[in-house]
């Protein structure tokens, strides 16, 4: 049965499934203890978020024994960091929560390692978060956005999620690349510097352009396929590079698969009658999606929430975040199952702290 | 409108149906709006493309004696399609309602059987959902919706025309394995031989999914 002192959990969130290592402590304030049967809403208090980016030449992508190595050399600094930045020690925590998957297997697993170690040295228990839950519920937090329809764009995902029956479930997602895969493959054949993301430059020279040039637009009911705009785009930029300059090129293909991503999402909000869009992921830092997204919900009188690039971009809080929402179900991973996985679809989660 | 009496009957994504009348006879008129935040370049290729790409294959089912509404007339500039309207409730009504397992079996048996039909017709819908399946007053399926709709004979279409559906069950109807796997037996029956590329290609699809690499 719910108490009715209150109750506060610390949470330790550790995050590196990419080529992005994250620390992140937070803090969850329940004035009158954890409610037995109704959702939880924490007051949320961020105590600390840090970050270091691999980023590796122009031209070229992340290995992941390059990324693993990466996160291996900066953990323990950042960790350091987090701490004095929260004003903490290791005491103070609840509950360390790290990566579960999905994600790069030797990154993933370079950060389960350190979690499982200091949990057994600080004898706290382990909470492993899915990813994409991570962004979510960090999203949810941060915007106050209710029962939202959820856009997850990133490097490695495209989904369209709403919640229903202590479910994240996949309404459209992409039937072959992530987005984020896209525009980092054609940021790739312009060349374009990965610092700080290659998305980021793609926006950039997006702002710049002009001519909208006709790409494919493939829309299956609300799953999107992204392939066939990249080979057709590829082309383009190599045999034509003096009729179409990296500007254009940059603009229409932001424009056309936005375009997409927004239609789809607007017809889970039709489908199952939410007038409220989140938008989360790397991508959702974008501006151009976020004002297009905008657009869309305005017409429909209802509203975008999107969140800067602390929250959007991978980070630990957030990992914190999902992972101090089921430590207050009870939820726990024993060492024995603090393995990762590369492969952990959203709708996977039982999500207990919500009704 | 030109009639009067129109009523909105839906307001979709992408276009509001009203219930009309046209000479005597009731009407679906299907307008499809601008979407100001994409590109005006690319909202007329949409609006227009899909206006005339619905007509085309309601056009093709008629012909292939496939259940969907009759087309009455198609307006340019309104980007407004009038067809034949359909009474009856949308296959998730239906299922929802529905207590009888027999009928349900025999009812998702038949939408197997018309999706068989339409593809062997090559005609891919590009956006099948239990909303835009209607059971008639005669109990039978009326497929409707065809604005994503293609003409191909490609297994790749068609397979991702299923895996659409069956997303659509899994995300609406609580025992969408046993309701989808009555469609698909019955979409295979049909003709084993000339749909086995196409259930390969289903299981493709399906692992696609799953074994991505969901990085970042």
């Amino acid at each position: 049965m719910a108490s009715s002192s209150p109750k506060t959990i610390i949470a330790l969130g550790l995050e590196g499934s990419a080529n992005k290592l994250g620390v992140g402590i937070v803090k969850h304030i329940y004035p009158s203890g954890i409610p037995a049967d109704t959702e939880l809403v924490p007051e949320v208090v961020e105590l600390a978020n840090v970050r270091d980016t691999y980023n590796p030449p122009a031209g070229e992508g992340f290995l992941p024994r390059d990324v693993a190595a990466h996160h291996r050399s900066v953990i323990i600094p950042l960790l350091h960091q987090a701490f004095a930045e929260a004003q903490i020690t290791h005491k103070d925590l609840d509950c360390i929560c790290y990566t579960k998957g999905p994600g790069m297997g030797a990154p993933l697993q370079s950060v389960a390692l350190v979690a499982r170690t200091i949990s057994q040295l600080w004898g706290i228990p382990l909470v492993g978060v899915n990813h994409c839950v991570g962004h979510i519920e960090m999203g949810r937090a941060i915007t106050g956005a209710q029962n939202p329809v959820v856009l997850y764009v990133s490097g490695g995902n495209t989904q369209v999620i709403a919640y229903s029956q202590q479910t994240y479930r996949i309404f459209g997602e992409t039937l072959d690349i992530a987005i984020g895969n896209c525009l980092d493959r054609f940021a790739r054949v312009l060349r374009l510097p990965n610092d700080p993301s290659p998305g980021y430059n793609i926006e950039q020279y997006a702002k710049r352009g002009s001519k909208f040039i006709e790409l494919p637009y493939t829309v299956k009911g609300m799953d999107v396929s992204f392939s066939g705009i990249l080979s057709f785009i590829e082309k383009l930029a190599k045999t034509e590079p003096e009729k179409y300059t990296p500007e254009d090129l940059c603009y229409s293909l932001q424009e056309n698969m936005f375009a997409m991503l927004v239609e789809i999402t607007e017809r889970a909000m039709a489908h199952i009658g939410s007038n409220e869009v989140l938008v989360v992921g790397g991508v959702g830092c974008n501006v151009r999606l976020q004002e297009m997204m905008g657009q869309m919900a305005e017409e429909r009188g209802g509203k975008v929430f999107a969140t800067d690039m602390r929250y959007c971009i991978d980070n630990g809080i957030m990992i914190a975040q999902a992972g101090a929402l089921a430590f207050a179900r009870g939820f726990t991973t024993a060492i024995d199952d603090s393995w990762i996985t590369q492969r952990f679809r959203t709708d996977q989660v039982h999500v207990e702290w919500r009704t | 409108m030109e009639n009067s009496g129109t009523e909105v009957l839906r307001q979709g994504a992408e276009a509001r149906v009203y219930k009309t009348e046209v000479s005597g006879n009731p009407a679906i008129a299907k307008q499809r709006f601008s979407k100001k935040y994409r590109h005006p370049d690319l909202d007329r290729k949409l609006t227009r493309g899909r206006l005339n790409q619905e007509a085309r294959s309601l056009k093709r089912c008629l012909e292939s004696g496939i259940r969907v509404p009759k087309v009455i007339r198609t307006d340019k500039d309104t980007a407004t399609l009038y067809i034949e309207f359909i009474e009856g409730p949308t296959l998730k009504e239906w299922i929802f309602d529905n207590t009888d397992e027999d009928k349900e079996k025999e009812l998702m048996s038949a939408v197997g059987k018309i999706l068989y039909q339409m593809h062997s017709n090559s005609i891919i819908h590009g956006d099948l959902t239990t909303s835009n399946l209607i059971v008639d007053k005669q109990g039978e399926i009326v497929l409707i919706d065809f604005g994503l709709s293609q003409i191909s004979a490609m297994v790749e279409d068609k397979a991702v025309d299923l895996y659409v559906l069956e997303r659509a069950f899994i995300s609406t109807h609580p025992e969408s394995e046993r309701l989808f796997a009555a469609v698909l037996q019955a979409y295979e029956s049909q003709d084993p031989a000339a749909t086995a590329a196409t259930m390969r290609r289903l299981e493709d699809v399906r692992q696609r999914g799953r074994k991505r690499d969901m990085t970042g």
